[in-house]
């Protein structure tokens, strides 16, 4: 049938990463399984995956997340991830940087290096890449709500080393969406909030091809306790509502619908979690052909990243979480994931040591060196389990969907504002978690080392130590670079961007490219929005 | 604790610093509700001074911190501090993911107990209890 006749086509024309494929003992392999009349990766409806070759061309990208102490810290952890066998870099920020507050900030007190890496100003971001060539990596940046911000300072760092904007392959993560779902890392309300985030997609549209300008993310949505169905729905939703917001701003669908990238957990349970990333797909591609009228096959096709559950980790007994990473980490592979990180074993005690962070990226080059699961594209499709699980997902998601749509009169964008305004997504992700901790309780659900096989080992020998000094000397960097700045020129490109952060028809990047080339601080950029947005708090929990 | 006052114990549970992880707070106050206390949920961005007011206007008897932010070591005592600035001798019991080596510097900073990741209910209430009992709830 002319599905498999264009599926042979494009296999035929994908460069292949070896020559032959076949298992350990030697029984050459087909690229994909499956009868006549099969759906086939990279065919309509790709529930079988993105591509035709999938694995047998390009493995996953191992991006692993790093980030504490100071810029130089964790440059320099980055060049041991380059010469380790990583091929993307991904950052963590610490808790000030994430809110958009400068490490002299009086609620930054603690925080500063903690929990990632410490950014005021473009100094920072310029000592963060130091000896790495921009043009040369993919870079991931997991920030939200001080997002553009961040993104203006990884654009200054190329335009001052010379690589052409152009050339820039990454992805930030800048879904705001889900942190007022799930990990509560907001500042602004929703409105003006979305339109941050649609402002870096129409100037990424037009300025920066190779990079993705969201990653629409399940992961925090599950960590705070939901199902997968909830993850499946919820973040698809929240997908559904930035394209609408996009087309509302003006871009036509296929002008920037395939370089919207997606962020998914891999929990424990392995089938639910490989049909979900099935569902994922399938679901992805029918609503945006279907309602949203995209045209480009590129446009229907869904790429996520995958991080494996931190959740699922236990300070009990933390050896064992090798074991889950490693099952999470097959899943996600199973389920087609284009990039993937491992968690450490030791994560639910500290971050993570140096030790424990090659041992988890060890993981992924078992998987793929190893146990050949990368051979065959959706090794496991046509499994009557697997293929039922997939259906039912969709069909529970699909109903959520009706659910959002209902209470947004027709459109996904007003329905999640108003789950969000409501308290409607975060008490039904409390429900959810609730239920679980009853299970665990209850001993229907059996944590192995927590409330089953508990003799053993608890102890840990070491955690990563964070210095206090970070503080110290973060805090002496930014004195320093507030001392040789100047300050006329800070307050010029701050007034600017103040002055266009009240007319909701300019995109704010410029503006937000200049101030943070003037050496204006995060926290400076993130007042003189505030002063136009304001800020948001939660609604009550009941 | 056998003549303790009817009054159930007031716990107020919150977060301080600018970590949102709230999945973990939000599950205590369940447990605590569910286990007799009274709850008043502070919730996220706490400071030393906004717990130290709520627990004088709310006449809370235990003070429940969640952490994941690697700051517990800074803000910790720093609760602890205000809430006895303020002539207060209300304990203070963090959870959370803290690491086992800083568990004792919490305990010499006034923290009255730890509870580390997956600590089951029981041991969250037990915690509260004699937190609110060895509090002298009877002064």
């Amino acid at each position: 049938m002319a599905d498999r006749e264009q599926w042979q086509a494009e296999y035929d024309r994908s460069r292949l990463r070896r020559k032959r494929f076949e298992t350990m003992s030697g029984l050459p392999l087909e690229p994909v399984y499956g009868p006549d009349d099969a759906e086939l990766p990279g065919q309509w409806p790709f529930t079988r995956g993105p591509y035709a070759s999938m694995y047998r061309s390009r493995l996953w990208t191992m991006r692993q997340f790093a980030g504490f102490g100071t810029a130089t810290d964790t440059n320099a952890r980055f060049k041991e991830l380059l010469a380790a066998g990583g091929n993307g870099l991904s950052t963590a920020f610490d808790m000030p940087t994430l809110l958009g507050r400068d490490s002299d900030d009086p609620l930054a007190k603690g925080e500063v290096g903690r929990a990632g890496v410490a950014v005021d100003t473009v100094a920072d971001m310029e000592a963060l890449f130091d000896g790495i060539d921009l043009g040369a990596v993919s870079t991931s940046m997991t920030i939200n709500s001080a997002a553009s911000v961040l993104m203006a300072m990884y654009i200054g760092v190329a335009d001052r080393t010379g690589v052409d904007r152009a050339a820039l392959a990454g992805t930030v993560q800048n879904d705001i969406l889900k942190e007022y779902q799930a990990q509560k890392e907001y500042v602004f309300p929703p409105r003006p909030s979305v339109r941050l985030v649609t402002d870096l997609i129409r100037y990424a549209t037009s300025e920066l091809p190779r990079w993705h300008p969201v990653s629409i993310s399940g992961y925090h949505i599950r960590e705070a306790g939901s199902t997968a169905a909830q993850e499946l729905a919820f973040t698809l939703a929240n997908g559904f509502a930035y394209v609408e917001a996009a087309v509302a701003a003006g871009l036509a669908v296929d002008e920037f619908a395939p370089r919207l990238s997606f962020f998914f957990n891999a929990h424990i349970d392995f089938f639910e979690e490989i049909a979900k990333y099935r569902a994922a797909r399938r679901i992805w591609a029918r609503w945006l052909r279907t309602r949203y009228g995209a045209a480009e096959e590129r446009s229907w096709q869904l790429r996520f990243h995958t991080q494996t559950a931190g959740v699922s980790l236990t300070a009990q007994q933390p050896e064992v979480n090798l074991a889950r990473v490693a099952i999470e980490a097959l899943a996600g592979v199973l389920g087609g994931t284009q990039s993937l990180h491992t968690d450490s074993y030791d994560e639910a005690l500290a971050l993570p040591t140096e030790r424990a962070a090659r041992l988890a990226l060890r993981t992924q080059q078992v998987i793929a060196e190893e146990t050949g699961v990368a051979h065959v594209a959706d090794p496991l499709g046509g499994s009557w389990f697997l293929e039922a699980l997939t259906d039912e997902l969709d069909g529970k998601a699909e109903a959520l969907f009706a659910r959002i749509g209902e209470a947004g009169n027709g459109s996904m964008l007003e329905g999640v504002i108003a789950g969000i305004e409501d308290g409607w997504f975060c008490s039904e992700i409390a429900d959810a978690s609730y239920r679980f901790q009853a299970n665990l309780a209850s001993g229907q659900w059996i944590q192995v080392g927590v409330n089953g096989y508990t003799d053993g080992d608890d102890s840990v020998t070491s955690t990563l130590y964070i210095d206090p000094e970070v503080e110290v000397r973060q805090l002496a960097d930014l004195a320093e670079v507030k001392q040789r700045r100047d300050d006329e020129a800070v307050r010029r490109s701050l007034r600017r961007l103040q002055h266009e952060a009240a007319d909701p028809e300019v995109n704010l990047m410029p503006a937000l490219i200049d101030a943070t080339a003037a050496y204006a601080t995060v926290g400076e950029s993130m007042s003189a929005l505030e002063s136009v947005f304001g800020t948001w708090s939660e609604p009550p929990v009941g | 604790m056998t003549t303790a006052s009817t009054r159930p114990i007031r716990v107020l549970v919150a977060k301080v610093g600018l970590d949102g992880h709230d999945r973990g707070l939000r599950i205590v106050a369940r447990i605590l509700r569910d286990g007799g206390c009274e709850v008043v949920y502070g919730g996220l961005r706490q400071t030393p001074e906004t717990i130290t007011a709520t627990v004088i206007e709310e006449d809370v008897d235990v003070v429940g911190l969640s952490m994941h932010n690697g700051a517990h070591l800074t803000l910790g005592p720093a609760v602890v501090d205000a809430l006895r600035r303020a002539g207060l001798s209300t304990p203070v019991i963090l959870g959370g993911i803290v690491p086992e080596v800083d568990v004792g510097r919490l305990k010499d900073a006034g923290v009255v107990a730890v509870l580390g990741p997956g600590a089951p209910g029981d041991e969250v209430l037990e915690a509260v209890r004699s937190a609110a009992g060895s509090a002298g709830r009877d002064d």
